[in-house]
């Protein structure tokens, strides 16, 4: 172990870790689970528990227990909406957009990134739902052609955000099972039992021939290309469901980049939660390294300043602009009831980052739990505050009303955390959380001398698709294309 | 005339690598290259893929035309629904308006292109098909596999000593049909 820390002083790494080893070590961590395991199980269970008799709760006596009444209409369910589906970039980002700029030290950690993508959608996708109230009628919301003169208003962002997110999470869905295919193939070949029929079904009859991988890199890396557009397009949408109204505080041109922003800065923040417990759990030390977390961790700050520049120039424009409305919402935010939460997102958002500067900070991994989490509760108290100082303070000053979310309503919210880590308990049990295959080629590529990959593509990578970056061996083969 | 298979198993890609050479070369009488398969647990050593030969990938077809039935299905899905709204008073307004109809058609197109890809992956890269014959789970361990195929009873002796020349670890073999 010791031997281990001392390497990842330098090395994202080790490359003389056999592939059998990454093989024994990440089917293990599918089996047996350990008590630990269990009593995660549990409080995801408990949590669901009391979301879903809060649910029932509020669907047979009504959404004014969850304090949602005119003018707030919109608020607890939609600003953790709003963070849920900000928490889903972090696998497009880690997945898509470091494969294609061909960020190897991404994969130990990207399988898990993708998984947290899909579940965060899923958990995402409930509160509309829940928001609506009238679970019954949900299907009314469906534009199909019926005598019951339901006119779906395709100009409006709300049906926009229906299609972008079932196109994203149908996607990033795909995306994580198409990955996984070589890796379920592998846990076929070294498991028995049910386990063994199940990834045999699951592998798709996998053997690993080059027309495959040639076949599978194409579309790997396809799939990659249309993902991080569609991640833009989902977040810039959601934002368009505040900024193409008219409300003050909503009508901000910025709002789609910022709302991006915001997105991959949770998404980040998410990954360091989950990065250190695999790591921790599963004691994969030696595969997710101290290194690939200082580099994670690099540019969750990076993302933070970038989120940071984009809160200055909404105030500026709010400031700086000719509505009054606008101006006293952003007042409010600062001096109103809202300063508290207000402060402390600022506080997290932007000052507390600054941690990750430090070395010594940055390699403190029960410290750099925690404030992951924490900037996490930064970035949910964000979507709490671009809804809420809105709507109590509009244009109508009659219906100016500052109003708290109920009890019933945090505890569905505080439920969908025990919803997601639910889906991600059984996923870790199921699919490898690591990336085997990406890995082993890591550990290939800085084995035979690759440091970095060459800035000029070699002829395979362009025609072949690229997957899985690429070899030295092509660097030396290949003059022109060696970099 | 039975045809035999046979999988040589290496510890590396670099021997793997020669043994194909030889074949390319055409130093093993009866073996074609074009019959030479390679399984291996990661994508294969770029310098093997180029003494395989140039091999290409027609999953950027499926791509393009899932996209454009993606911009179609989206854009006439959302006119077809749209056109069934002149009852109501439009107020000047479009009833297809374009620039509102280009977001869920983009997200269409977008969607079709994924799944276009992904059936192109399984009808090309032939998943979703029960795993028999020639295979060894070493494959997914650490080893390489040459697999030759369509062999005569002859060539087959001889790719069998050629890969046994290469220091293959493991050789196996099936008669494949008459």
């Amino acid at each position: 172990m010791a031997d281990y820390l001392d390497k990842q002083d330098i090395k994202d790494i080790d490359e003389h870790i056999e592939w059998a080893k990454i093989n024994e070590d990440v089917v293990r961590s599918i089996q047996n689970p350990r008590w630990s395991y269990w009593v995660a199980v549990g409080v995801c269970v408990l949590l669901l528990a009391i979301a879903v008799s809060a649910e029932v709760y509020q669907y047979n006596n009504g959404m004014g227990y969850a304090n949602l009444d005119w003018p707030h209409m919109w608020d607890l369910y939609i600003a953790t909406f709003v963070f849920w589906i900000g928490m889903s970039h972090s696998g497009t980002l880690l997945s898509a957009i470091l494969h294609i700029v061909q960020a190897d030290w991404r994969k130990p950690i990207y399988r898990f990134a993708e998984a947290m993508t899909t579940f965060t959608l899923m958990t995402a996708a409930l509160f509309p739902v829940i928001h609506v109230g009238r679970l019954w009628n949900i299907y009314w919301t469906l534009p199909y052609l019926s005598d019951r003169g339901i006119w779906p208003n395709f100009r409006s962002p709300l049906i926009w955000d229906a299609f972008a997110v079932f196109t994203y999470l149908t996607s990033s869905a795909l995306f994580l099972y198409i990955g996984s295919v070589p890796d379920l193939a592998i846990c076929r070949d070294n498991t028995t039992g049910f386990r063994k029929k199940l990834y045999t079904v699951l592998s798709l009859g996998w053997l690993g021939t080059d027309t495959q991988w040639r076949h599978f890199r194409k579309a790997y890396m396809i799939m990659a290309c249309f993902l991080i557009p569609l991640a833009v397009s989902v977040h810039s949408i959601v934002s368009m469901d505040f900024s193409a109204s008219w409300n003050p505080g909503w009508h901000v041109t910025t709002f789609p980049p910022y709302f991006v922003a915001g997105a991959l800065y949770s998404g980040c923040a998410g990954i360091m939660t989950l990065f250190i417990l695999l790591r921790h759990f599963f004691r994969w030390e030696k595969y997710m390294t101290l290194a690939i977390f200082e580099k994670n961790a690099k540019l969750t700050f990076a993302i933070a300043m970038v989120w940071t520049y984009l809160n200055l120039i909404e105030f500026a424009s709010a400031w700086y602009g000719h509505d009054v409305a606008s101006k006293e919402v952003l007042w409010a935010k600062f001096t109103g009831p809202y300063s508290p939460v207000f402060w402390s997102m600022m506080f997290i958002g932007s000052v507390l980052p600054f941690t990750l500067c430090f070395q010594k900070l940055r390699r403190n991994l029960p410290l750099m739990f925690f404030i992951s989490i924490i900037f996490n509760i930064g970035m949910w108290e964000e979507r709490y505050m671009i809804i809420a100082p809105t709507l109590s303070l509009g244009y109508e000053p009659t219906a100016w009303q500052v109003e708290w979310p109920s009890i019933i309503a945090w505890s569905i919210v505080l439920g969908s955390i025990g919803w997601f880590g639910l889906l991600f308990l059984i996923f870790v049990k199921v699919i490898p959380s690591m990336s085997m295959y990406e890995v082993k080629e890591m550990v290939y590529h800085r084995k035979t001398g690759e440091d970095a990959p060459p800035m000029t593509l070699p002829a395979y990578a362009l025609t072949g698709g690229g997957h899985g970056g690429l070899h030295p061996a092509a660097s030396k083969s290949d003059p022109e294309g060696g970099g | 005339m039975s045809k035999h298979r046979i999988l040589g198993l290496f510890k590396d890609f670099e021997g793997a690598t020669e043994a194909i050479a030889e074949i390319r070369d055409g130093r093993v009488p009866g073996a074609k290259v074009k019959d030479v398969s390679v399984l291996s647990a990661i994508a294969p050593h770029p310098a093997m893929e180029e003494v395989l030969g140039h091999r290409t990938t027609p999953v950027g077809r499926f791509t393009l035309v899932g996209g454009t039935f993606g911009i179609t299905f989206g854009f006439f899905f959302l006119a077809t629904a749209q056109s069934n709204f002149l009852v109501q008073p439009q107020g000047g307004k479009a009833v297809v308006p374009l620039p509102t109809d280009f977001i869920p058609t983009y997200e269409m197109l977008i969607l079709f292109s994924v799944l276009f890809t992904l059936a192109g992956l399984i009808i090309c890269a032939k998943l979703m098909r029960p795993v028999k014959g020639l295979y060894s789970e070493k494959v997914s361990l650490d080893q390489v596999g040459v697999l030759v195929d369509n062999l005569s009873e002859s060539s087959f002796q001889a790719v069998k000593s050629h890969l046994q020349r290469h220091n293959a670890l493991e050789i196996r073999e099936e008669v494949v049909g008459k």
